[in-house]
């Protein structure tokens, strides 16, 4: 169940094989739902469990799919699941969802999931493409949750919210970082967690 | 001096190969060529016989932008009396202004230099003097009443995402000065433009006399007037503005004093003076089409009026002409420095957004530099490859 092989499912794609800062994949999203940390917390739930049940629906149904039709039932696969999502986030959390406006949906259209339904549920059992569907929508979380952490706190000077600069820095003179708020900086956060991560693990680094 | 090349030469051992200091090698060598002539010579391979390396290079461009400075100097005390109403006693608005500027070159030196330092010696290569422009151009491009924490932030910005992570001086995509006030510009609107900023102390209102403004020529005309006044209601003439006499950034004011500048860069080789034509030229023919249509005030103001205003001159002949982020070809700088004049007079007129457009269009056109010269670069070899195919066949 959790032998070896299965639980590098799950870690891989955190670190070494991350879809953001390795394969560059759902850049869009991460640019766009970051300012604060609760809707890109929010948008990391979603998405694994966009990710991970849809990956275990498809490798169920892996040996009936045809083969020129699978990308169309892939994503129906997927839109069903992200309405279940988008209705559910309507119901109990309605200004998250209102903050995260069109990006529940475009979930839909999320390369990663597409690519892991592609690369690895349509050729493996259900409880490998479980772990693997959590573990890259993981990856693809923890970047989301570490460039908001860092474009919320220097953005608006607050955490989950909480304003954590004290009043006494901005009678200083202390303004909070307004290019924070706009999405150039959460590439440049992205570029700076690639060049930290390859400075870390120097296999990564490519030969040229 | 003897007694300094003792000094140097007594604690030299530490920092050579297996002393103490070694991690620190670069930063030696630094100081000990910026003391003295190094003593190292090329052993093998091209010689170029010549003093020009980049130090020299760069302390020309350095002293190209002294006129722009003591200028800078003299407008920042010259605007502050007027705003105050204080007597125009010439010492005391150099010390005004000396004191307003001083602090910002010192933040800019310690910062840069200190992230220049560091990366060189954990990616153990040289020290070398790119920053010493930079960190003069920075400076010259700030209101003067911008804090010095923010500017010590978009120094370090801009040496570590505009240079650093590319490799380092000469290896730069963007100008470095101009990453450090794009940046500012983004982050920290309020302090950034408006009409407060350019003078001192208007911003938390130290004695400003009622009624002064100190909007800019730029922002004016950008409210759509063509008469442009100062802060005290007094009409500017074109012999005003081409002086500097007018708020503004530091060094950007004086269009004379530029043009100084750019003549010692001209007559030395170091600046291009196909870009700043081109860049003239690109600026021209974008306002005298902005002129034919003129459906706005703006838009009516004479093209040549554009030169004397806002960061033009500037821009045009320190910061389009950097070697490493310009175009290289004879071709690619005139299509390089066309584009930044029409783009740079464009964002001014059309744009209500930026009030001045200058340093948007240098920073898309250092963008797309490398492309302009692959595509010089790859009509040149198809052409002479015709010519060779014709006369074979």
């Amino acid at each position: 169940m959790f032998s070896r092989k299965n639980l590098k499912l799950l870690t891989d794609p955190i670190n070494k094989n991350n879809p953001i800062t390795i394969q560059v994949l759902g850049i869009c999203s991460a640019l766009a739902v970051t300012v604060k940390l609760k809707p890109a917390f929010v948008m990391a739930l979603s998405v694994v469990f966009v990710m991970a049940m849809s990956n275990v629906i498809i490798s169920l149904l892996r040996k009936t799919i045809p083969n020129r039709i699978r990308i169309i039932v892939q994503l129906v696969v997927i839109a069903a699941l992200v309405i279940i999502v988008d209705e559910i986030l309507k119901a109990y959390v309605f200004d998250i969802s209102k903050q995260l406006t069109v990006f529940v949906g475009l979930i839909i259209t999320n390369c990663i999931i597409m690519g892991r339904l592609e690369a690895f549920a349509l050729a493996n059992k259900p409880w490998p493409s479980l772990l693997d569907g959590i573990g890259n929508a993981a990856g693809y979380g923890a970047i989301l949750i570490i460039v908001a952490f860092f474009r919320e706190l220097f953005g608006s000077g607050t955490i989950w919210n909480v304003q954590v600069i004290p009043d006494s820095f901005y009678e200083l003179g202390y303004v909070n970082n307004g290019m924070f708020i706009l999405p150039p900086m959460a590439l440049i956060v992205v570029g700076v967690i690639i060049w930290v991560q390859r400075a870390k693990n120097p296999e990564l680094q490519e030969e040229n | 001096m003897k007694f300094i090349r003792k000094q140097v030469d007594k604690i030299k051992p530490n920092f050579e190969k297996g002393g103490k200091l070694y991690f620190l090698h670069s930063f030696f060598d630094a100081v000990e060529t910026f003391l003295f002539v190094p003593n190292k010579v090329t052993q093998k391979g091209a010689h170029i016989r010549d003093a020009v390396d980049m130090k020299r290079t760069m302390i020309i461009v350095v002293m190209a932008m002294i006129p722009a400075f003591l200028f800078g100097v003299y407008n920042t005390g010259y605007q502050h009396a007027l705003a105050t109403g204080a007597a125009l006693d010439f010492w005391s608005m150099i010390g005004y202004g000396l004191i307003k500027i001083l602090p910002i070159f010192i933040v800019v030196y310690v910062v840069g230099l200190g992230i220049e330092i560091i990366f060189a010696q954990i990616r153990k290569h040289e020290v070398n003097e790119g920053f010493f422009v930079s960190g003069f151009l920075i400076p010259l491009i700030m209101p003067v009443d911008v804090p010095l924490w923010m500017v010590a932030v978009a120094t370090a910005f801009a040496v570590i995402f505009g240079k650093e992570v590319f490799g380092g001086s000469g290896m730069n995509i963007l100008n470095p000065a101009l990453t450090a006030r794009a940046f500012l510009f983004f982050a920290y609107p309020a302090f950034m433009s408006g009409d407060k900023v350019w003078i001192g102390g208007m911003l938390k209102g130290e004695g400003i006399i009622d009624g002064f403004s100190g909007a800019t020529p730029m922002a004016q005309a950008a409210e759509g007037s063509t008469q442009f006044v100062n802060g005290a209601g007094n009409a500017l003439s074109n012999w005003d503005m081409f002086l500097g006499i007018m708020p503004g950034s530091i060094g950007e004011t004086s269009t004379l004093a530029i043009l100084l500048g750019a003549v010692l860069l001209i007559a030395t080789g170091v600046g291009s003076l196909r870009i700043m034509i081109s860049v003239l030229a690109g600026g021209a023919l974008m306002g005298i089409i902005l002129n034919l249509f003129a459906i706005n005030p703006y838009m009516e103001l004479p093209w040549w009026n554009h030169f004397i205003i806002g960061g033009f001159a500037f821009g045009m002949v320190f910061m389009a002409t950097d070697p490493v982020t310009a175009s290289q070809t004879a071709k690619g700088k005139i299509i390089y420095g066309v584009l930044i004049g029409m783009l740079a007079i464009l964002f001014r007129v059309l744009n209500p957004a930026f009030p001045e457009g200058m340093m948007l269009a240098i920073l898309l056109m250092n963008v797309f530099a490398p492309l302009i010269d692959y595509y010089v670069v790859q009509g040149n070899i198809n052409k002479r490859m015709k010519r060779f195919k014709h006369a074979k066949a």
